[in-house]
């Protein structure tokens, strides 16, 4: 994989098929904000790329036990940090008290 | 952003200086909040060793979304859909249409030994119960069929697979991505595809949704499709393979419907209603046994009979009203034929006839009529024969005319038009304007006359 | 702001069809209402299927559920009234589907909301029962799907889960008909008073405590006695005045003991 330079934020479309982020910051506003919030996605919740759409868009996400598809256009706007090394734990719960 | 407008209210007054400034903010504390409770229960009530990828759903969706065979299997489903119900209505459609055309025997026997006036026979028998005799016997079969497979699809989780699928069109095409989830709702009804377009949140892309949702063939109009796919493109090849080709035509059909969607959402989102996608969550549920039991019975009471109902109560009419046309007459002439010597000219342009578009005037109030009303208008001008078998009606079209290019823009024109009285009204109704509900009937119907015009006109220049 | 002006508009045609509905209040008897609220794809519609067989009307195609659907079914010599209401991940009024289901569950005042929840992802579903427990007390668990959950080796401890969120919570595998006379039962505890809930409170960080405190204390004089002020309270704090313009169009300092939803919906038009 490409060597992410600090200075360009990681969004959750960088991650790829089959890896899985944390969820940083979340930059979208208003509604759409409040409704990516509603689907589980808080700072901090864990997301596993699942895949591609055949034209490569929209992209599946397993957040919190259910596949959800967002366009890469809204994906673009959730800033994530990679955590690659929690795949393995299967309990949510588990994988938090790593991190707090 | 968020002001509170209403300043003569005390009790807003009252509570507006405590208000923090900054609400977005105040909103992810309280949704991170009622999560991190979520969480902290969850963590203590369920014990898990589930990990999704290596579930069946993950091998399922890995094939059925997957790039090179996500959409031959789109494809391939929709074709095995419509050939178990082409192959499968055949035979009970030709066993209602021979038992309730041996009933009009009875009947008109009965009503001749009892001295009834011709018109009351022709009113009664000839037109209303010979409409609904074909309603019933071209419509409930293909429906009782199709309406339990289709909902087999829906109670599996497939549908939200092929709005996966598909959704990078939609979004190309300026539209909301649940508006495939309608478009496929519209398969079944046309007026619930348009009431379904609720889901969709935004007003822009919802009109689009609602504005195309005619483009996808609905129930009423299958049968029209299947019989006359049946009759012309079956016998151009061996038998053993006509209903094979038959389907074909069929899928072609609903996928220039679906093409046509795209591309007038398309222009539609470029011009009238300008603007950009908005955001949108598909879920993809787990894959869930279907229900057989709920499955019949829900496609059967809720679907099927609905859908008859529908039918048939508007058949009956419609069928009355087209007899009394074609036995009132101006000179010697019918006022059916009248009507339809009128309309002649812009049917043959468009490789039809004028009767054809009578039957498809006459059939707004319900698209299941048209080749009811159809028929009835050639028996009326034509000659008189037992209409009791696919073959009759295929000799009768060929009697007046018909070629495969008729049958062909007849098809494109059933696609092509204004959506049914029904269906206009819903659109009223949740539109609450009569712009749009016009723009609705004209838009189609424009294209429909285009499309069928200019297929003519290249079909004719290669058969020369 | 767009997505307010977006909601109002949307807002009088859903409050019209709510207002349809028969209204319920404390002091009726026969005819119980119950409210079926969950997350879209948990069987929510097979559990209501099943609970109302043939006796259900919907006004509309079948299949997904857009608008609601209603159906009865007895139980022990009791009627019920059975509402389905769209599938939603959260109350928050973003969409219309939302918008129904909250303000059915707020204003049109069931007897008892029943939450069907997905037993294989309880933690994402639980949001959603706990948005409900901001508003109402009377409410019921289904804990559904608890087949698929056994089959992934997923187990749910649903007297814990009782425990935890002080409502009766009732294990259930609709397609099978698994728990369901369970659940009647506890529906028919609950209407006749043998069963008292003691729903679990979300508490929110110390700051906002203190902000939810101060204005619910405000708030609570101008408001019905049947409408949880700290709901309301939490509702102004996100920005959303629809309740509380609502609430300043019925005079305010005379609060109106029964608010009838025909003039919610005038005054949010």
């Amino acid at each position: 994989m490409t060597k992410i330079v600090i200075s360009d934020p990681l969004s959750l479309l960088n991650i790829p098929v089959g890896g899985s982020a944390r969820v940083k910051t979340i930059l979208t506003i208003g509604a759409n904000r409040r409704r990516l919030l509603d689907l589980g996605l808080i700072p901090g919740s864990q997301v596993e790329v699942i895949r591609r759409s055949p034209a490569g868009n929209p992209t599946a996400y397993l957040i919190k036990g259910t596949v959800i598809a967002l366009r890469n256009e809204d994906a673009r706007q959730i800033l994530v940090e990679e955590a690659d090394y929690v795949m393995s734990f299967t309990h949510e719960g588990s994988e938090r008290r790593i991190y707090d | 952003m968020s002001t509170i407008k209403n300043q003569e209210v005390p009790i807003l007054r009252e509570i507006e200086p405590l208000l923090p400034d900054d609400i977005a903010n105040i909103k992810d504390r309280i949704v991170s909040s009622i999560y991190q409770q979520a969480e902290d229960i969850s963590a203590r009530v369920v014990k898990t060793e589930n990990s999704y990828q290596a579930s069946l759903e993950a091998r399922l969706d890995g094939i059925l979304t997957s790039r090179w065979l996500g959409f031959p299997i789109m494809l391939l489903l929709l074709t095995v859909v419509l050939w178990i119900t082409i192959t499968g209505a055949n035979y009970p459609s030709q066993l209602l249409a021979s038992g309730l055309f041996w009933i009009e025997g009875h009947l008109l026997h009965l009503f001749s030994t009892l001295g009834a006036p011709a018109w009351l026979t022709g009113i009664l028998i000839q037109g209303m119960y010979r409409s609904l005799a074909w309603v019933v016997s071209v419509m409930l079969p293909p429906m009782a069929i199709f309406f339990p497979l289709f909902t087999l699809l829906e109670d599996l989780g497939y549908l939200p697979r092929v709005a996966f699928n598909m959704d990078n069109l939609f979004r190309r095409a300026g539209a909301h991505g649940k508006q495939c989830l309608t478009m496929c709702m519209g398969f079944g009804c046309n007026a619930a595809g348009v009431t379904s377009c609720r889901i969709i949140d935004s007003p822009r892309e919802r009109l689009i949704a609602i504005l195309t949702n005619t483009f996808s063939i609905c129930n009423g109009r299958f049968p029209t499709l299947i019989a006359l796919a049946t009759i012309f493109m079956g016998t151009l090849i061996a038998r053993a393979y006509s209903s094979i080709l038959a389907t074909l035509v069929v899928v072609a059909i609903i996928m220039t419907g679906i093409l046509t969607t795209l591309l007038v959402s398309y222009f539609l989102s470029r011009t009238l209603l300008r603007g950009v996608p908005s955001f949108f969550v598909l879920e993809l549920p787990p894959f869930r046994k279907p229900q057989l039991g709920q499955i019949l019975i829900r496609s059967l009471l809720d679907r099927t009979l609905f859908v008859l109902w529908r039918a048939i109560v508007i058949a009956a009419p419609a069928g009355a009203l087209t007899w009394i046309l074609a036995n009132s007459f101006v000179a010697d002439t019918s006022v059916f034929a009248l009507i339809a010597g009128w309309l002649d000219p812009l049917g043959q342009l468009m490789g039809m006839d004028g009767i054809i578009l009578i039957a498809f005037l006459l059939g707004l109030p319900a698209n299941e009529i048209i080749l009811p009303i159809l028929i009835m208008g050639y028996l009326s001008v034509g000659t008189m024969l037992e209409l009791d078998s696919i073959n009759a009606l295929r000799l009768l079209l060929l009697d007046n005319g018909w070629t495969w290019i008729t049958a062909l823009c007849v098809m494109l024109f059933s696609l092509l038009h204004f959506p049914c009285g029904t269906t206009l009204y819903t659109i009223f109704k949740e539109t609450h304007s009569a712009r749009w509900t016009i723009v609705a009937a004209l838009l189609p119907l424009a294209l429909g006359i285009l499309v069928t015009s200019m297929v003519n006109q290249g079909a004719q220049l290669i058969m020369r | 702001m767009l997505c307010l002006s977006h909601m109002k508009d949307q807002k009088g045609e859903y409050m019209i069809e709510t207002a349809s509905l028969p209204i319920q209040g404390q002091e009726h008897t026969g005819n119980f209402v119950v409210a079926l609220a969950g997350n879209p794809n948990v069987g929510k519609s097979t559990v209501f299927n099943r609970l109302t067989g043939l006796n259900q009307h919907t006004g509309n195609w079948p299949g997904k559920t857009v608008i609601k659907a209603e159906g009865t079914f007895s139980h022990r010599n009791q009627r019920y009234t059975l509402v389905d209401l769209p599938g939603t991940y959260s109350l928050h009024a973003s969409s219309s589907d939302e918008q129904v289901a909250r303000d059915f569950i707020c204003f049109s005042r069931p007897d008892i909301t029943a939450v069907v929840c997905d037993a294989t992802c309880l933690e994402r579903n639980l949001n959603l029962v706990l948005q409900i427990l901001e508003i109402t007390d009377q409410v019921v668990l289904c804990v559904n799907l608890l087949d698929e959950a056994e089959r992934k080796k997923i187990h749910v401890d649903t007297a814990m889960l009782a425990h935890q969120l002080g409502i009766p919570v009732v294990g259930t595998a609709a397609r099978s008909g698994r728990g369901l006379s369970k659940l009647k039962d506890v529906l028919h505890d609950m209407v006749i008073g043998k069963i008292a809930t003691t729903p679990r409170q979300v508490v929110y960080d110390q700051e906002l405590e203190t902000s939810i405190n101060e204005i619910e204390k405000r708030l609570t004089p101008y408001l019905p006695n049947w409408i949880n002020s700290r709901w309301v309270t939490l509702r102004a704090l996100e920005g959303d005045f629809n309740i509380l313009e609502y609430i300043a169009c019925n005079r305010p300092g005379n609060c109106p003991q029964q608010i009838l939803p025909e003039e919610v919906a005038l005054c949010l038009q």
